[in-house]
């Protein structure tokens, strides 16, 4: 709590992922930020990402759709922009609100010392003890502040293939002027192919994660007012 | 036409086919609160989704954007490094055939009189003569076989050759330090670029390519290639090159491209 000037983090209800929030909500009036189960710098950073991520890739669709290297273009109704130059607007404006937010949320999660405590540990017993447990239909979403594993790995590999599409991204930019970047992208090419499939990706994990909203519902309320 | 073929209710409304499909949905869903809160956030959907026709056409968020497209090509200026030269490639990676690519279809290309045509040269320069083609060929020549990168996301490597445009510049007494280069071509394509770029050492006034006169759905008698720019950077068929100080836009980047255009 001394290292923070954000107090509705709640350190002491994170450092201990069992306590239930039952026992939290008859306590005196002084310990209710104990529930919060979400910050709403956190919340406030999932939802501007939200919008970022639609906007990045409908118009991304639509900049796809110009020159498609499959065999498929994306149905028009679903992308932004009106045409190529429009959404290569929305892309390039979009990219700003991706960037700077995702740097604010690492920056908050890194300092305040949330990222270790609700992403780690994280290993193969872990993910896969939980993997069993949601195919068996016994995994528990009990106390919301603690991830399980699946969800540490997913929330983490969310977060990695942002980064990648990012870096991609940048390297399709200023493939001239950052030539490390391009040549670990593979080339130009390569970079449009990374760029694309960490889209797809990243497609696939949103999906994932609106059938674990669907699923568990109270988890979009936390979302929404942080307990 | 495909669209047609995949639509499941068989006319081509695609309003009709929404209000069909929540007809459906909402005899399905009973519980008037979830009915209402379905309904509400499907229509923020749908307006979500319309974003293409609806949000665009509003002329502030329209405004909006060009104005981060010009903060963009403040960041891509800042980004421009005068000296770091685009990749080179061997002849034998050249993609055969280099693509076309114009405003207008292949068979629309102009011919242009390489013996009637001058070259124009015009605003803050000392010498506003014009040039023959000969005239050009007479300069120190310098080839490159570098990725030509469309804005649609297609790349391509070609092999172009010509006047370094420094050169150029500076033989006709360009003012330097002037912010805008201006092109003005045969077939009423226009755009401009940065003083920065117009001296960059792969800027070449090119009027060959792959070793042969530029033919002209390449742009003859005269082009300008940069390889740190995306292709509608490129002019063709240039007859008007001009100095300024005064923004002159270009054919796309009127339109919402761009208008740095760099890579």
């Amino acid at each position: 709590m001394s290292r923070t000037s954000i107090p509705v983090i709640g350190l002491s209800a994170d450092g201990t992922g069992a306590q239930s929030s039952a026992t939290a909500s008859i306590r005196p009036a002084s310990a209710i930020i104990d529930v919060t189960i979400h910050p709403a710098w956190m919340r406030t950073a999932h939802w501007l990402n939200v919008v970022a991520v639609v906007v990045m890739a409908t118009s991304g669709w639509r900049i796809y759709n110009a020159a498609p290297f499959l065999d498929f273009r994306f149905p028009g109704d679903i992308t932004l922009g009106g045409w190529l130059g429009g959404a290569l607007q929305w892309h390039f404006a979009g990219m700003w609100l991706l960037v700077l937010n995702g740097v604010v949320y690492l920056t908050l999660n890194a300092s305040s010392g949330r990222f270790v405590r609700k992403f780690f540990p994280l290993n193969f017993d872990v993910v896969w003890h939980d993997l069993l447990d949601a195919l068996g239909g016994r995994l528990s979403h009990a106390d919301p502040r603690h991830y399980n594993g699946l969800q540490r790995l997913a929330y983490l590999f969310a977060i990695a293939d942002l980064a990648l599409l990012v870096l991609s991204g940048l390297a399709l930019w200023k493939s001239v002027q950052i030539p490390l970047l391009r040549e670990a992208m593979g080339g130009y090419e390569g970079a449009r192919r990374v760029h694309f499939y960490a889209m797809a990706t990243l497609i696939a994990f949103v999906a994932g994660h609106l059938v674990m909203v669907a699923l568990v519902p109270r988890t979009l309320i936390a979302m929404v007012r942080g307990r | 036409m495909k669209i047609a073929k995949h639509s499941p209710v068989g006319h081509g409304d695609g309003d009709a086919v929404v209000k069909d499909a929540l007809k459906l949905m909402m005899r399905r869903i009973e519980q008037p609160a979830r009915r209402a809160f379905l309904q509400r956030s499907m229509t923020l959907g749908g307006l979500a989704m319309l974003g293409g026709c609806s949000i665009t056409n509003d002329f502030s968020v329209e405004a909006a954007l060009m104005k981060v497209s010009r903060f963009n090509d403040r960041v891509q200026g800042w980004l421009f490094d005068p000296n770091r030269l685009a990749a080179t490639y061997p002849e034998s990676m050249i993609t055969r055939p280099f693509p076309f690519n114009a405003y207008y279809g292949e068979s629309e290309v102009r011919e242009v009189d390489g013996d009637a045509w001058r070259l124009e040269v015009t605003g803050l320069v000392a010498d506003k003569r014009s040039w023959t083609l000969a005239e050009l060929r007479a300069m120190p020549q310098q080839d490159q076989v570098t990725r030509h990168i469309c804005v649609e996301g297609w790349s391509a490597i070609g092999k172009w050759g010509g006047v370094p445009f420094a050169h150029f510049l500076q033989r006709v007494g360009a003012d330097l330090g002037a912010k805008y280069v201006g092109f003005k071509c045969a077939d009423d394509y226009y755009t401009s670029i940065d003083m920065a770029t117009a001296l960059h050492p792969q800027t070449v006034l090119a009027l060959t390519y792959d070793g042969q006169v530029l033919p002209p759905k390449y742009g003859y008698p005269a082009k300008l290639r940069m390889p740190t720019k995306l292709g509608y950077k490129n002019p063709k068929h240039i007859r008007a090159i001009f100095v300024t100080n005064t923004y002159p836009g270009g054919y796309w980047e009127d339109q919402g491209y761009n208008w740095f255009g760099g890579s």
